[in-house]
């Protein structure tokens, strides 16, 4: 039994190769179920987002069943495999565990520790359970990459800081207002932006925004729509002693607040602190207002600097977070050796020669004038027996192991003879798994 | 056995500033769980070696240098315990257990023997004196923190370049808050610590107030801090021009202490 992944992502592949690749939410069922119908292919997970379109099965022979995949892959999106294989890449074994892992953390994402993937990885699992097409070891895969990533989550802080250009701007209001509640907040000019920053920061619980747009009617609209309050363009400056957070997003060629206007405002406030996003180009607020003592400005470079800055931080956790992958790793190999056909069958064998020694023994003990000879004749015909039972089921589960039913019957061979005592059982699972 | 004990704790609080370091490099808060392990282990400590000082002594372990510096050390961590139960300030070990330990390491300069206190001297007020101005001093020296904490991350958002202690300092809100708050402890102790200085002369000595070097620079510290707190109270003070006010401030009444005490000798050069 062997797991490979197959697939192109975000690095590998244009978005016009992958956009060909991807697979439609409702045609996932079918597709898998096309999968498992190879030879080699017992168990398949077909994970399909916008940057990336993977598969991963658990296959009888490794070579063969990256074949199928990959013919698989060409054929049903007809597109010819030489168009393809440059973009595509191929993880098999412990590889294959770790890529899933690190997908599953977000740590292969574009967006470095990005947690939507989380998502998508469970729900490309949950179609192949009801499509029947994950096992035992898909099955114990998965849950075990759900609780890697959980454990990354908690124990590093890859997910702490904020990476999109609207959450910074909550993330800096926090570090400047501490809770946003009670916070009011006005919108100068509604662009697309301005209404995604102004949606994070009501989220973070922002208590009034007031929107003051040169189309009155779009302020109306808007202010309906985040329950706030429209007011007319030329009467923003009137309201800026309210406003704690502002939002500048207006087409003006020209500064719209000044240092003057601003310092003003200050002393009515009492000082208290104003934060300035200006995300206009041309910039609406004059940088000298940053030199207003309480005041910060922050220009959409500037948000973009703190982007990148915490993708930095994102990727020092990330450092963290391979050695979590790495530890569980090693945790997932050991369950999935317990699952090897070998020590099963030598298992079986131990019990049933001890049973026939016992038995053996016992019969020995009320035979006691047997000759040396008779008790070789009987020793060979236990031995016989024994080897005659074992046959079918031993070679049975030898060409089952590898199939969609393999543990199954593994499983069910460990129960039927009690075998979970057995030490060489206990050896192979120790460690693996829960 | 105290200066055995006082060895253990400023081990304790030098490991802690280590591990803290740590913390502000790598951000990891298992750094920051330790680092305050190690300054709860240091206080243990550090609560021996002054109560086997007050046995040994038999009088408050505050007459030499020496000793005030170990006793302020020892309210200032335990202000920081009080203050990190209240708020979930993480970083603030950081600032703090180095503070403890820089005043560890004068006192270990300094003479470490134990004087008898003149007869004249020893009264109740000595204890209460003492314990208030020097409480007063440590709320004093957490303003300070704060501001300077403030004044980092302050200059992060200004200069809006994220990153270093950006990510672990608290919003600039919350230190404003705290160095607020820890004025408004610090100002009436130090106002009371005076007071009953005045009460405890008058005891000793038979005068309230005799201008000497001491008190005087108690007046000045006591009015630096009134101006800062109606400015703060009056003119909307907030944030930088607080939080420099309250550094220099404390830079003054570290100074002054230091400066009397290496110059004169002993508490108001009067006592030994």
């Amino acid at each position: 039994m062997n797991i490979v992944t197959v697939g192109l992502n975000h690095r590998t592949a244009p978005v016009e190769i992958r956009e060909r690749f991807a697979f439609r939410e409702d045609e996932l069922p079918q597709a898998l179920k096309r999968l498992v119908a190879h030879h080699n292919i017992n168990e398949a997970v077909i994970i399909s987002t916008c940057n990336r379109v993977e598969v991963i099965g658990v296959v009888h022979d490794m070579e063969k069943g990256v074949w199928e995949i990959k013919r698989f892959l060409s054929e049903y999106h007809g597109i010819p495999y030489e168009e393809i294989k440059d973009h595509l890449y191929v993880f098999t074994g412990e590889d294959s565990v770790r890529h899933l892992f690190r997908v599953a953390c977000g740590l292969d994402s574009m967006v470095m520790g990005e947690p939507q993937i989380l998502g998508q990885v469970k729900d490309a699992y949950g179609v192949s359970v009801q499509s029947d097409t994950a096992g035992t070891v898909i099955n114990k895969l998965f849950h075990k990459a759900f609780s890697v990533a959980k454990r990354v989550r908690t124990e590093t802080r890859i997910g702490a800081s904020s990476v999109s250009v609207s959450s910074v701007a909550v993330e800096l209001a926090k570090k400047i207002f501490g809770e946003l509640t009670g916070r009011t907040v006005m919108l100068i000019g509604a662009g697309e932006m301005a209404e995604l920053s102004a949606r994070s920061l009501l989220g973070a619980g922002v208590k009034e925004i007031i929107i003051a747009n040169r189309t009155y009617e779009r302020a109306v609209e808007l202010a309906k729509e985040f329950k706030g309050r429209a007011i007319m363009f030329r009467e923003f400056p009137h309201y800026l002693k309210y406003t704690d957070i502002v939002i500048a997003s207006t087409g003006s060629p020209k500064f719209i607040i000044r240092p003057e206007d601003v310092a003003g405002v200050m002393k009515e406030r009492r000082h208290c602190p104003m934060f300035f996003i200006d995300i206009a180009v041309p910039r609406n607020i004059d940088p000298l207002v940053n030199n207003i003592d309480n005041a910060y400005v922050f220009d959409i470079d500037d948000l973009q600097g703190v982007v990148e800055a915490n993708l930095k931080e994102r990727m020092k956790e990330a450092e963290q977070a391979e050695l979590i992958v790495n530890e569980e790793i090693e945790g997932f190999y050991r369950w999935v050796k317990s699952l090897d056909v070998v020590p099963t069958i030598i298992a079986l064998q131990r019990r049933l020669d001890e049973i026939r020694r016992a038995e053996l023994e016992k019969a020995l003990g009320q035979l006691k004038d047997l000759s040396e000879k008779d008790r070789k004749v009987l020793e060979a015909m236990t031995q016989a027996i024994v080897k005659k039972i074992l046959h079918r089921p031993v070679s049975c589960i030898k060409k089952e192991a590898h199939s969609v039913e393999g543990d199954t019957f593994i499983e069910a061979v460990i129960k039927l003879f009690g075998l979970e005592e057995e030490d060489i059982i206990k050896k192979a699972r120790e460690g693996g798994g829960k | 056995m105290d200066i055995l004990f006082f060895h253990i704790t400023a081990t304790f609080y030098f490991f802690a500033t280590i591990v803290y370091i740590g913390y502000l490099l790598t951000h990891r808060e298992g750094f920051a769980k330790a680092g305050g392990y190690m300054v709860y282990g240091g206080f243990v400590a550090h609560t021996i070696t002054i109560v086997s000082r007050w046995f040994e002594a038999g009088r408050t372990p505050a007459a030499t240098m020496h000793e005030s510096l170990t006793f302020f050390a020892w309210l200032s961590i335990l202000l920081y315990i009080v203050l990190s139960y209240r708020y979930r300030v993480m970083v603030l070990g950081a600032f703090v257990a180095p503070f403890a330990l820089f005043l560890l390491i004068t006192a270990s300069f300094l003479p470490k023997e134990i004087v008898p206190l003149a007869p004249v001297l020893e009264s109740y007020w000595l204890p209460v004196h003492v314990g208030l101005a020097f409480l007063g001093n440590a709320f004093f020296a957490m303003a300070c923190i704060f501001g300077i904490m403030y004044l980092i991350q302050e200059r992060y958002l200004k200069s809006r370049k994220i990153r270093g202690l950006y990510f672990v300092l608290p919003s600039l809100e919350i230190l404003d808050e705290l160095n607020y708050r820890c004025l408004t402890y610090g100002f009436p102790l130090l106002t009371l610590a005076i007071i009953t200085g005045a009460i405890w002369s008058e005891y000793a000595f038979g005068t309230y107030w005799f201008w000497g070097a001491r008190q005087i620079w108690s007046l000045i510290t006591w009015f630096l801090y009134a101006a800062l707190l109606h400015g703060r109270l009056t003119t909307g003070w907030r944030g930088r021009k607080s939080a420099i006010f309250s550094v220099a401030a404390f830079v003054v009444l570290l100074g002054s202490f230091l400066l009397i005490n290496f110059i004169i000798g002993g508490a108001h050069g009067l006592l030994g």
